[in-house]
């Protein structure tokens, strides 16, 4: 049982909103990450469900039953920090130990509970080492453990894999998905980094200054981005925006066209540009054309490799079908 | 660390620190240990006819072996002086300690004036021991017109004459109130650099404030609390002008020291009193080693 709900939640500091009011239901064993720019308010919501904040108005309630009022120890929730917390001055095996010694639990299952995490995250050979002697990777997984001992209806974790180099990061991405496959508990994961969102998500919510952006899943917010901003945000690279008389002539503001969604020709083609940079990653190559009359860069993914160096002059056509249209408000044009 | 040429460069400029120390030290102490084995009694006028020494650039005087070693322990003064001094700093330590922390976690908490307050709490450092001491015996311990004894007619009870009748207990509190700030002050830049997420984290591990603290305040705070306990242990182990000002070493307040200058000024013997200057040296350091084995796991940690 995990199913968290938001209800008008508010967040102010002082004077600042930082959450205008807020509805969210996030559904037993469900995978939902929370995307947005640095300072929208992830972690601030986060917080808020932790219990390590109090709501300024509005209810939380977990499955079912209002914890507004509840201190965090008795929410049912595990967290992951950022920077690990891991207690500095004990061993690994004492730090997973510790929320099974504050709930008094018996030596045996502690010890049972402590060997089981040790072996699925890999860590039985590291149990009596200090956090100090253990690399980034190691002591998120103690963190993690840490916090799958005292089975929680919940797990949060904030921006868990930024301090991680980026090879360990796509390691740890699939540990944690494998994690949430096996426990089948809600999982609540706060990242700005939108491939991680796709990757792990069943659910993303899309924030932007404390207001919901949108909700979905991954291919959801792929394939039909209810605004500009989601549109802009969802997909690497960049969707390419482009107004004026070319978005005029599909009848909106402005359309959009994902990098991947453009055919590449150096004969002919819908529009024509200059290449800047060629970016070749082996499997696909990442064309910046410019001088194209629509907007300041049009950036094209092909797959696979393409003869194309800087200075050659492209023809691009977008392919219709896959085009976003938004009105001069930012919001999708069915 | 370093390469072999900036080691031997760093020596050479540490060269001239260290010779300066050395002298600064090995002087006073080599006179200390010379003149203990003397009979050296200035009043009695028996340097005039023994001549100038060029080792010690004092008049030459007889070598008297042990005898002043044996004189200053068999004295019935020295063991009382011994446990009076040990009492005095370990009252003064777990004093200054238990409430430096409690005053620490307290001026951490977000409050108003909290710079104002943090002034306040360092005073007490400032005042010389010799004007506090006076201050704390005419102002609070006069048995007539102190504080104290207002505030014990206040609530009906006869007033004490503190520095007679609990004169160790007096005594410890003002050396105390002294070293308080310095314990507080280093135990507070200890607790600022607790990271807070560490304490939310245990918050939802589920341990209560009292448990926090004993968990994760109290071991965070473990190498701070081993620095103050050994330099305070330091100064301590010299306290001299806060009972020359109010017992005069009378009433149980004889400690190591002041029995040392009672021997060196009061009966003008600077033999027996450097014999006692050698005893402090080794109690300090057997303190120090003492205190090292229980709290120096702190430091390497
Ligand atoms: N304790 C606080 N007091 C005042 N303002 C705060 C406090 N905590 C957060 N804020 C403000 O709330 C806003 C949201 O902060 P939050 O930490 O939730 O952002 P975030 O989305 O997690 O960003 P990041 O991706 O950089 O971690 C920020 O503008 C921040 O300045
Ligand atoms: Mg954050």
């Amino acid at each position: 049982m995990g199913q968290i709900q938001l209800n008008q939640v508010t967040k102010s500091f002082g004077d600042v909103q930082v959450i205008p009011p807020l509805d969210l239901t996030i559904e037993d064993g469900e995978f939902c990450v929370f995307v947005g720019p640095s300072g929208c308010g992830k972690s601030t919501l986060l917080r808020l469900i932790a219990g390590l904040e109090d709501v300024s108005s509005g209810h939380i309630a977990i499955n079912g039953k209002d914890a507004t009022m509840t201190p965090p120890a008795k929410r049912g929730l595990a967290m992951v920090f950022q920077s690990y917390a891991l207690y500095p001055h004990m061993t690994v095996r004492k730090n997973i130990a510790f929320p099974m010694k504050m709930a008094g639990m018996s030596e045996d299952e502690q010890k049972r509970r402590i060997d089981a995490a040790a072996t699925a995250l890999n860590l039985t050979d590291y149990l009596d080492r200090k956090p100090g002697q253990l690399s980034g990777g190691q002591r998120q997984r103690v963190a993690i453990g840490r916090s799958i001992v005292r089975e929680p209806d919940a797990f949060l974790f904030d921006e868990p894999l930024s301090n991680l180099d980026a090879a360990l990061r796509v390691g740890m991405r699939l540990e944690i998905s494998e994690l949430h496959e096996r426990l089948q508990t809600t999982m609540i994961y706060v990242t700005h980094d939108q491939v991680e969102a796709m990757t792990m998500a069943d659910k993303i919510v899309v924030l932007r200054s404390g207001y919901i952006e949108q909700v979905g899943s991954p291919l959801d917010l792929y394939h039909a981005p209810r605004n500009k901003f989601v549109a802009g945000f969802i997909g690497s690279p960049k969707m390419n925006l482009i107004e004026g008389p070319e978005a005029a002539k599909h009848e909106a503001h402005t359309i959009g066209i994902r990098p991947e969604h453009i055919d590449v020709s150096k004969t002919e083609g819908t529009w024509k540009g200059v290449v800047g940079v060629a970016e070749h990653l082996g499997s696909d190559t990442f064309i910046h054309v410019h001088d194209t009359g629509l907007a300041d860069m049009i950036t094209v993914r092909i797959i696979g490799d393409i003869e194309a160096k800087h200075g050659d002059t492209v023809y691009l056509t977008p392919q219709l079908d896959q085009m976003h249209r938004f009105d001069d408000k930012g919001l999708r044009i069915a | 660390m370093a390469t072999q040429h900036s080691r031997s460069a760093a020596r050479l400029m540490m060269a001239p620190a260290v010779f300066l120390l050395l002298v600064w030290m090995l002087v006073p102490l080599s006179l200390t240990l010379i003149f203990s084995f003397k009979k050296f009694l200035p009043l009695r006028g028996d340097q005039i006819e023994s001549g100038w020494d060029w080792v010690t650039f004092f008049p030459s005087l007889d070598w008297v072996g042990f005898a002043n070693y044996g004189r200053f322990v068999s004295s019935s003064a020295f063991w009382p002086a011994v446990s009076t001094t040990l009492i005095l700093v370990g009252g003064v330590l777990i004093v200054t300690v238990v409430f430096g922390i409690l005053l620490a976690i307290l001026l951490n908490q977000p409050m108003w004036g909290q710079g104002f307050v943090r002034i306040l709490v360092i005073a007490p450092f400032f005042v010389m021991p010799t004007v506090s001491a006076l201050v704390w015996k005419n102002m609070f311990m006069d048995p007539n017109n102190g504080l104290f004894s207002h505030l014990w007619r206040f609530f009906g009870a006869e007033p004490i004459s503190f520095l007679s009748e609990a004169a160790m207990p007096s005594i410890i509190l003002i050396v105390s109130w002294q070293w308080l700030p310095f314990a507080t002050l280093i135990l507070l830049t200890a607790i600022q650099s607790l990271d807070g997420e560490q304490l939310e984290a245990a918050e939802m591990d589920g341990a209560p404030v009292l448990k926090r603290f004993w968990y994760i305040i109290l071991p965070h705070l473990g190498r701070a609390i081993t620095i103050v306990i050994l330099i305070q242990t330091i100064f301590l182990l010299a306290i001299f002008a806060e009972i020359f000002v109010t017992t005069g070493g009378a009433f149980g307040t004889r400690t190591l020291s002041y029995l040392i200058f009672q021997r060196v000024l009061e009966s003008q013997n600077v033999g027996l009193g450097s014999a006692g200057g050698v005893y402090a040296i080794i109690l300090a350091n057997i303190v120090a080693i003492f205190l090292m084995r229980i709290v120096g796991k702190n430091l390497d940690a």
